[in-house]
């Protein structure tokens, strides 16, 4: 056991593996030598050698393209785009080719393939270092969508990922890095090492894929969260006082349906917090299967809250970010509505 | 049994690490002065050799040589200096700034100020350029107001992007200054657009792409050469090689062979490649380039051959992956110093003279950021307003969107 950073997690879990298996190869811009530009390759070279960490041209559809490449030869390659702004270049190879490759040659060819991507706000990144655009994966058939929200959860959960057969986007909040983030911007950071979940046990373990967790048990309202907005959401029930039930996610797809209807059916009252923007964000995919499946239990509307439908601004934010007021206010108006 | 060896895996690496002697042997420098200058309307066929050298003008004597010289009056390669040290100057102040936490991020030119300061010397009023991030020479250069510059970097309440942007992501149509992406190399191709609108529309503007050595490996470098390449499209295509893409060396970019003017071959593009820390040479070739497109003769591919002096951003620190005493290796030296010492060796400068002049525009500077600090910086003082952040996404205000900013109570 070790107190670690999320960063210090993900790298234990790529070291882990590639420790294990000799088919992981890590690569990715500035993944090599350097380390990442937020270090989480730190050191995997000198270790593991250059010919399985190593750095790549800037060019994001390559890296992809490659790397479905290198997977349908035996390899498990976990590659690294330096901000998911950036991986629109590589959407076709995502979208059109690693997600169908099992389907389209009935199996004889897979894609043991992940791609990590730093993502989201709270860091003045501006439009092109803030976004979060897991609806635009968890949209695919195909390939699954990981979001972790702390350092144990980022270590089982990249372990998990590499290991799985398919094709894993494996999304890192980068706020969250270094400390547990509520939103409140205007306090001091707290380092994960005083946070219990930066406990992370040494060596081999998994936190499966498609399972959500209960990060807080409550009795009238169920929060739908993950990544940052799992911190936030604790921050705002603190907050207001509202006994909420907050669900981390973890897994967006495949998505753990169970865990969700058990504790809606419950609670009679559903909040869905992303920091996405909010038209075809992934909240309306959580509100629709709510109401579908939830909705004799429900006592007031699925409520979203959300990054508005603009830009990632620099200068507004956290004007922009869905902080723990708007959580707040978006539990008492549920509490109140019935 | 098999006759053949297990195959392995070639990863290029750089000559020298943190802790190595800095070593640029295998850098080949022409004599300044050895490169001929072709016809303007000459076959790319004729120059192929072009891509394979570096075009120079200012020898080791600070003498202005060879058949891409005498271009500059006395009077313009003095305004070609003081538009260098405005531009560090500027780049200088504005880091101080960032480390003092009046702007969350910045990034400088520092080396490689020759090459958008005489860049934007040889183009004409209407032309459009498509920069990256460290171009504010093209900005700097012209009389675009210091102190708009410096309300973006703040994002204050007088930024003209209304903090919309990350710092330096500037824009500007009327000074031919297309808004800055932080997406890599997207302009590149549009930059071949513009000028096909050009040519479609019939006018005599030609546009100018701007991309970096380490972006030169994405697609859309690729898609912008073969859309110049087919429609001769009246473009100037430059690539910034500064050596480096944060950690990555240039050899990741391009592999072990060729350089990065020799790409345009394939596409039967003329492609140059010069001497970047000369702004005499740079100040030739781009003139040279820019009248070819304008004529009608279609694309040119340049390579600037620099080196990026400082770390990448304000996030970065180049320590970590290169020898401290690299950039005072560097064998091109300083574009400032060079031509410093030609103009005194030309006898229009004196040492007094830049002394005095560096002095200037420090001192405007200063003036500049103490009046636009009036307006704020990122966390004190005049800020845009929340409605700034909901305006603009659409040319008029959708119902969701006017909903939403009325949830955000503004
Ligand atoms: C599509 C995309 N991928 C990655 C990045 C992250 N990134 C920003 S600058 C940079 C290096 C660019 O190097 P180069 O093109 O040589 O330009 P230089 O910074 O040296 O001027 C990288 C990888 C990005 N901004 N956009
Ligand atoms: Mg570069």
């Amino acid at each position: 056991m070790a107190r670690m950073t999320m960063i210090e997690a993900i790298r234990d879990a790529m070291d882990v593996v590639m420790s294990v298996n000799e088919n992981v190869v890590v690569f990715g811009e500035d993944v090599g030598y350097f380390g990442g530009v937020f270090r989480c390759t730190q050191s995997l070279q000198e270790k593991h050698g250059k010919h399985r960490c190593f750095d790549a041209p800037i060019n994001e559809s390559g890296i992809v393209g490659t790397a479905i490449g290198m997977a349908v030869n035996g390899l498990r390659p976990c590659v690294e785009i330096q901000f998911a702004d950036y991986m629109y270049p590589a959407y076709d190879q995502i979208s059109q080719e690693a997600s169908r490759i099992r389907y389209r040659s009935n199996g004889e060819f897979t894609v043991p393939m992940t791609v990590r991507m730093p993502t989201g706000g709270g860091i003045f990144g501006g439009q092109t270092h803030s976004q979060s655009p897991e609806a635009l994966f968890t949209h695919i058939c195909g390939i699954k969508t990981v979001v972790p929200s702390n350092p144990y959860d980022a270590k089982g959960l990249l372990i998990a990922a590499i290991e799985d057969d398919d094709p894993v986007i494996f999304l890192e909040p980068k706020r969250l890095y270094n400390g547990p983030f509520d939103g409140h911007h205007d306090r001091p950071i707290i380092p994960w090492s005083k946070h219990p979940l930066g406990e992370t046990p040494d060596g081999h373990y998994t936190v499966p894929l498609g399972k959500a967790v209960i990060r807080r048990v409550g009795q009238d309202v169920t929060v739908l969260a993950y990544g940052t907005m799992v911190h936030v959401a604790e921050a705002a029930t603190e907050e207001t006082g509202v006994d909420a039930e907050i669900i981390d996610l973890r897994t967006l797809a495949p998505l753990d349906l169970d865990t969700i209807e058990e504790s809606v059916r419950k609670t009679g009252r559903c909040v869905v917090v992303h920091e996405a923007t909010r038209t075809s964000g992934y909240g309306a995919e959580l509100s629709a299967i709510v109401q579908e499946n939830c909705f004799y239990a429900l006592e007031a509307p699925v409520t979203r809250v959300t990054g508005w439908d603009t830009p990632y601004p620099h200068a507004q934010e956290w004007a922009y970010f869905p902080g723990p007021a708007r959580v707040g206010a978006a539990l008492k108006r549920v509490m109140e509505a019935s | 049994m098999s006759d053949y060896q297990p195959l392995k895996l070639y990863v290029p690496e750089p000559e020298v690490r943190p802790g190595d002697e800095p070593d640029f042997s295998g850098v080949d420098i022409p004599k300044a002065g050895s490169v001929r200058r072709p016809e303007i309307d000459a076959s790319p066929e004729e120059f192929r050799d072009l891509a394979y050298s570096i075009i120079r003008v200012l020898d080791r004597k600070a003498n202005a040589v060879g058949p891409w010289a005498d271009m500059l009056s006395d009077e313009e390669a003095i305004i070609g200096l003081t538009d260098m040290l405005r531009v560090r100057a500027y780049d200088a102040r504005m880091l101080m700034a960032q480390r003092q936490g009046k702007t969350s991020f910045y990034m400088q030119c520092l080396g490689e100020e020759a090459i958008a300061c005489a860049f934007r010397k040889a183009l004409s009023p209407g032309d459009m350029n498509f920069p990256t991030y460290r171009q504010q020479g093209l900005l700097t250069s012209t009389d675009y107001p210091i102190i708009d510059m410096m309300n973006q970097v703040y994002s204050n309440e007088s930024d003209p992007l209304k903090g919309r942007q990350l710092p330096i992501m500037y824009s500007s149509k009327e000074y031919g200054f297309f808004s800055v992406s932080g997406n890599l190399a997207t302009q590149f191709v549009q930059a071949v657009g513009w000028a096909m609108a050009s040519a479609i529309k019939g006018d005599t503007k030609i546009a100018a792409g701007w991309i970096g050595d380490g972006s030169t490996a994405e697609s859309d470098f690729h898609s912008s050469m073969v859309f110049a390449s087919t429609y001769r499209a009246p473009v100037v295509l430059n690539i910034v090689n500064n050596q480096w893409a944060i950690s990555t060396f240039q050899g990741i970019a391009k592999g072990d062979s060729a350089t990065f003017a020799a790409r345009g071959h394939g596409f039967g593009m003329p492609s140059l490649r010069v001497d970047g820390n000369d702004y005499l040479a740079v100040y030739a070739v781009a003139k040279w380039a820019i009248e070819r497109a304008r004529r009608n003769l279609g694309p040119t591919l340049i390579e600037y051959v620099t080196y990026r002096s400082g770390p990448h951003s304000t996030s970065d620190d180049p320590s970590a992956y290169r020898p401290k005493e690299e950039s005072d290796a560097w064998p091109l030296g300083d574009p400032i110093e060079r031509l410093k010492n030609h103009l005194i060796a030309r006898d229009a400068w004196s040492e007094d003279r830049h002394v005095q002049t560096k002095a200037r525009l420090e001192s405007e500077i200063l003036q500049a950021q103490k009046e636009a600090e009036k307006h704020g910086t990122l966390h004190s003082g005049g800020a845009p307003s929340t409605r700034d952040m909901f305006e603009g996404v659409y040319k008029e205000m959708p119902e969701h969107l006017r909903r939403q900013r009325q949830e955000a109570g503004v």
